[in-house]
């Protein structure tokens, strides 16, 4: 017998769809959280081939802030009618009253479009299992997190009292009312996500790659301009750069970098060259050391 | 800083040719491992180390790593590695990683997965989690301390686990001089031990995590070391691919695939060995044969599969198979079995009941299983073997397991994915435990089920009733006794057959040996529920009246029974109703100490969440819950 060498993305993969596979069978009523970036990507491509030739067993859910960049919607639409899957989006009633923006909002902005909606979303529809596309190298506490993440009836984590998780065994049993976050995607790092949509050929937003794109400087981070809501300071016009993205949100909460990388093994060898990490280009990172573990017990995704 | 050329990463390829970069490193293969070491070891320190060798560190993290190192390190002036992964707050603080994390770096032939376990003594349970994934191991060892009580206790784990490959990394080097002398006695030391435990092989490497020596390349500080330096080992070491596929055809269905009526796929993840279109397979359990017709994807049928990969097979024939089944190789077929010997760590705050039941999961497969009282635990620390009646929280121990079912597998030394298991406590829904079956007992493959003519249907019907059993739960002294009796002559009245199982009476014979400790309790019930079981095959209405305490239990019955055969009634009376009434005098006992696991006292009573009918007997006489629990039985 000749062994064929499995090469990391082969086993990368295999797990994926394992667990994907793994809630379809165990979940009452899962949902995939889409939020239109590579990483989402990635994750929907693998959760078409678990369940070829039939359509992934479960909806797509977008948690909208009203806010992303306009080719970001875009894409939404054509991926889910491109899988055949059911696209459901959710809007915070509340915040869209309130009118929350991220200009005069800060971290509201996120709390509430994002935390809140999501949350909201989950007990609209009574989803019990939601997929998330996060992965364990983005940030030092997803380091930590479990495949299978379970949050109690108010949707909080608890990073001290988190289920022990062995071989490819998950235990996705839960009491009404808790839910579980999955990461199908949690041992994959940036470079192996680029390198996938490299080798499988998947669509993803044109903003990842480099365009001119009228910008402005604000805090150290290069924004686009993306539609007239944009405040601009008195005076200000936005310059026109070859820029691109290496992580998409909320157009004016994410900063691009100058890039003249128009083809992916472009990107990928940017990427590569690149001294720093990808979550820089988020402002909502910043805010004090261990934010992401706050957001993360308080539920965010 | 390192003494040497940061060869990883920054390849010459990436800036001059990023399509020939890709090719080439579309084919690295992957290596899982595990670190583990004591507090002070310095695993951390390795870990950031080998991140930063490897260029995984960018210059925003750098910049964060050296204000955290001025701020909070322990190295002085020098780069705390250790704080790069350290990850939560909580233990930030406190200076000790208190949990499991995975690190990712890549070098160009390798992509590594490192799971970051914890040297401290009360979390075996995460050391274990760390290797059960891991194909290989770095066990750390201070130069100055040599081989530890802790060293022992993770290389019997590592062992325990299944990982073939060792590396003993003797580390602080630079602390005794580069000194060759202490590097051979630990090394001599650890041969002897690690013999012992039937580790067959191991790697040393001297290192030092901090200075970086040979942790890339061989170091010029100890030129006396001709081995290889720990990443070039960890690019080399031999991967599991080949022993996996060369075992026969083995792939627990995990889920099946059926968009429409013309296609039925079965997907799951290959546990073991290759797999082509023709090949003939054999369902497990049950025993039905058909060939492999596709194995489907997406991009294209594919012509071969093999272990470590997700497909979607089809077969030639419609034949029944469902998720918990296993396909193999029909010529070569897995064991079945129901009574095994098994390996157990026990994970959880609450330990183990004997006797109760948990939900067991193997392969895709969910079953109620029972743990027997451990024939042994295992001190970790020296692998002596202690008697012990229970385990607890970190404790391992060998024990027989029964299932509910005929499960297939495989013993754990053979296939992690078909020996492996976990235990589930059916109320908070934690995971208690992991397993590794060792081997099937005899007494499972030889007992056969007997079928007999009469079936239970023709008892019920020549007693012209229906069988059930009404089980009466509540503390002592509610009245459970007083009510079931009068339900039994009332029963009696209108010709019904039945019998009352009372707790105090079956403690006089069937379960005279034993007592009142959870373990014993559990037991106790356990073998009341299989009396009442056999009672209502023979088509009785059975009447228990037993405290029976603990939810498990009460559920543990009920899933004996045959769907709606079982009516719990919670006969609802306040503690001090009971305590107050005392009509044997046990509370007053229990009160002076002179009597052990009292329900109320000093033992806890878990009430119902939903039982078919709640008693409350502050409101209701015995007459009165009598005629309701028979208005309930008979509508």
């Amino acid at each position: 017998m000749n062994a064929k060498t499995l090469t990391h993305l082969q086993r990368l993969e295999a797990e994926s769809i394992h667990i994907l596979r793994e809630v379809a069978a165990e979940a009452e009523k899962p949902v995939m959280l889409y939020s239109v970036g590579k990483d989402s990507a990635v994750m929907l491509h693998l959760a078409k081939k678990a369940f070829y030739p039939a359509p992934p067993p479960f909806p797509l859910l977008h948690v909208d802030t009203t806010w992303k960049f306009r080719d970001m919607y875009v894409m939404r639409e054509k991926a889910a009618r491109t899988a055949g899957m059911e696209l459901l989006i959710h809007q915070n009633p509340e915040a869209k009253a309130k009118g929350i923006n991220p200009f005069d909002h800060g971290p509201l902005h996120t709390d509430m479009w994002k935390t809140e909606g999501l949350k909201q979303a989950l007990d609209l529809y009574g989803f019990d299992v939601a997929f998330g596309g996060a992965r364990r190298d983005e940030e030092k506490s997803r380091a930590k997190e479990r495949v299978f993440s379970f949050r109690s009836a108010n949707h909080r984590w608890d990073p001290k009292n988190q289920r022990p998780e062995l071989w490819r065994l998950y235990n996705a049993r839960k009491a009404k009312g808790e839910s579980v976050r999955v990461f199908p995607i949690s041992n994959w790092t940036e470079l192996d996500i680029w390198q996938y949509i490299h080798l499988e050929g998947i669509e993803i937003v044109p903003l990842y790659f480099a365009a001119p794109r009228p910008t402005v400087d604000r805090d150290g981070l290069i924004l686009m301009v993306d539609d007239d809501r944009f405040r601009l300071h008195p005076g200000e016009v936005p310059k026109m750069r070859s820029v691109r993205f290496r992580t998409l949100g909320c157009y004016p909460l994410t900063g691009a970098v100058e890039s003249t990388a128009t083809t992916l093994p472009q990107v990928i060898q940017e990427m590569l060259l690149t001294t720093t990490s990808e979550r820089q280009g988020r402002a909502i990172d910043h805010d004090q050391a261990a934010s992401m573990e706050k957001k993360k017990q308080e539920g965010y995704f | 800083m390192s003494t040497q050329d940061p060869i990883y990463k920054t390849d010459a390829l990436i800036a001059e040719d990023i399509d020939a970069y890709l090719t080439a490193h579309q084919h690295k293969t992957m290596l899982r491992f595990l670190t583990c070491g004591s507090v002070d070891d310095g695993k951390s320190t390795l870990i950031g180390r080998l991140l930063y060798d490897s260029k995984m560190i960018f210059e925003d993290q750098l910049a964060a790593l050296e204000a955290d190192s001025r701020r909070i390190g322990t190295q002085g002036q020098e780069i705390d590695f250790a704080l790069l992964v350290d990850g939560l707050a909580a233990e930030r603080e406190q200076g000790i990683t208190i949990d499991v994390a995975y690190r990712f770096f890549a070098t160009e032939k390798r992509k590594f997965i490192v799971a970051d376990t914890p040297g401290h003594e009360q979390y075996t349970r995460n050391m274990v989690t760390g290797a059960s994934t891991a194909d290989l191991a770095v066990i750390l060892v201070d130069a100055r301390k040599g081989v530890l009580t802790q060293t022992r206790r993770h290389s019997y784990l590592v062992h325990l686990l299944g990982i073939r490959h060792i590396v003993l990394a003797v580390n602080k080097m630079d602390l005794v001089g580069y000194d060759q002398a202490v590097f051979d006695r630990i090394r001599a030391d650890y041969a002897a031990f690690a013999q012992g435990i039937g580790i067959a092989d191991f790697t040393a490497i001297p290192i030092s995590g901090f200075k970086g020596d040979n942790i890339t390349a061989p170091s010029a500080n100890t030129p006396w070391y001709t081995g290889p330096a720990l990443l070039p080992h960890l690019e080399t070491v031999e991967l599991e691919d080949t022993r996996d596929q060369a075992g026969a055809f083995r792939m627990p269905v995990q889920w099946v695939n059926r968009p429409n009526l013309d296609f039925r796929g079965f997907c799951g993840l290959i546990s073991s060995g290759q797999v082509r279109p023709g090949d003939a397979v054999r369902v497990l359990p049950g025993g039905k044969t058909s060939t492999v017709a596709r194995i489907v994807a997406l991009e294209g049928d594919r012509d071969l599969a093999v272990a470590g990969e997700s497909v979607t097979l089809t077969l030639a024939d419609e034949i029944d198979c469902s998720r918990g089944q296993v396909l193999v190789a029909a010529q070569d077929p897995l064991e079945v079995a129901d009574q095994f010997e098994a390996t157990i760590v026990w994970m959880d705050e609450a330990e183990l009941v004997p006797g109760r039941s948990y939900w067991l999961k193997i392969g895709t497969q969910t079953v109620a299983a029972t743990i027997h009282a451990p024939k042994y635990e295992v001190n970790v620390n020296t692998q002596e073997h202690l008697a012990s009646k229970t385990l607890d929280l970190n404790a391992i121990g060998v024990a027989v397991v029964t299932t509910d079912r005929q499960i297939p597998f495989a013993p754990y030394a053979e296939n992690r994915d078909l020996g492996g298991f976990i235990l589930i406590d059916r109320h908070t829904n934690h995971t208690v435990g992991a397993g590794m079956i060792r081997f099937a007992l005899r007494r499972a493959q030889n007992i056969h089920w007997q079928a007999t003519d009469i079936s239970r249907a023709h008892h019920a019907a020549m007693k012209n009733q229906k069988p059930a059993v009404l089980w009466l739960t509540g503390l002592s002294g509610s009245g459970k006794s007083t009510i079931a009796n009068i339900v039994e002559k009332k029963l009696a009245r209108m010709n019904r057959h039945t019998f009352l199982l009372d707790g105090d009476n079956v403690r006089h014979g069937l379960n005279k040996d034993l007592g009142f400790t959870e373990a014993d309790r559990v037991e106790n019930i356990r073998r009341v529920g299989e009396v009442a079981k056999l009672m209502t095959d023979a088509g009785l209405i059975v009447i228990t009246a037993f405290i029976s305490p603990f939810r498990s239990e009460r559920d543990m019955v009920r899933g004996m029974m045959q769907p709606g055969e079982f009516m719990e009634i919670f006969v609802d009376t306040p503690l001090e109703v009971a305590e107050g009434r005392d009509v044997k005098g046990l509370y007053a006992k229990a009160r002076a100490g002179q009597l052990k696991n009292f329900t109320g006292i000093d033992s806890p009573y878990e009430a119902p969440e939903a039982p078919e009918l709640r008693i409350d007997t502050t409101e209701t006489t015995p007459e009165q819950a009598a005629d309701l629990i028979i208005a309930r039985l008979i509508p």
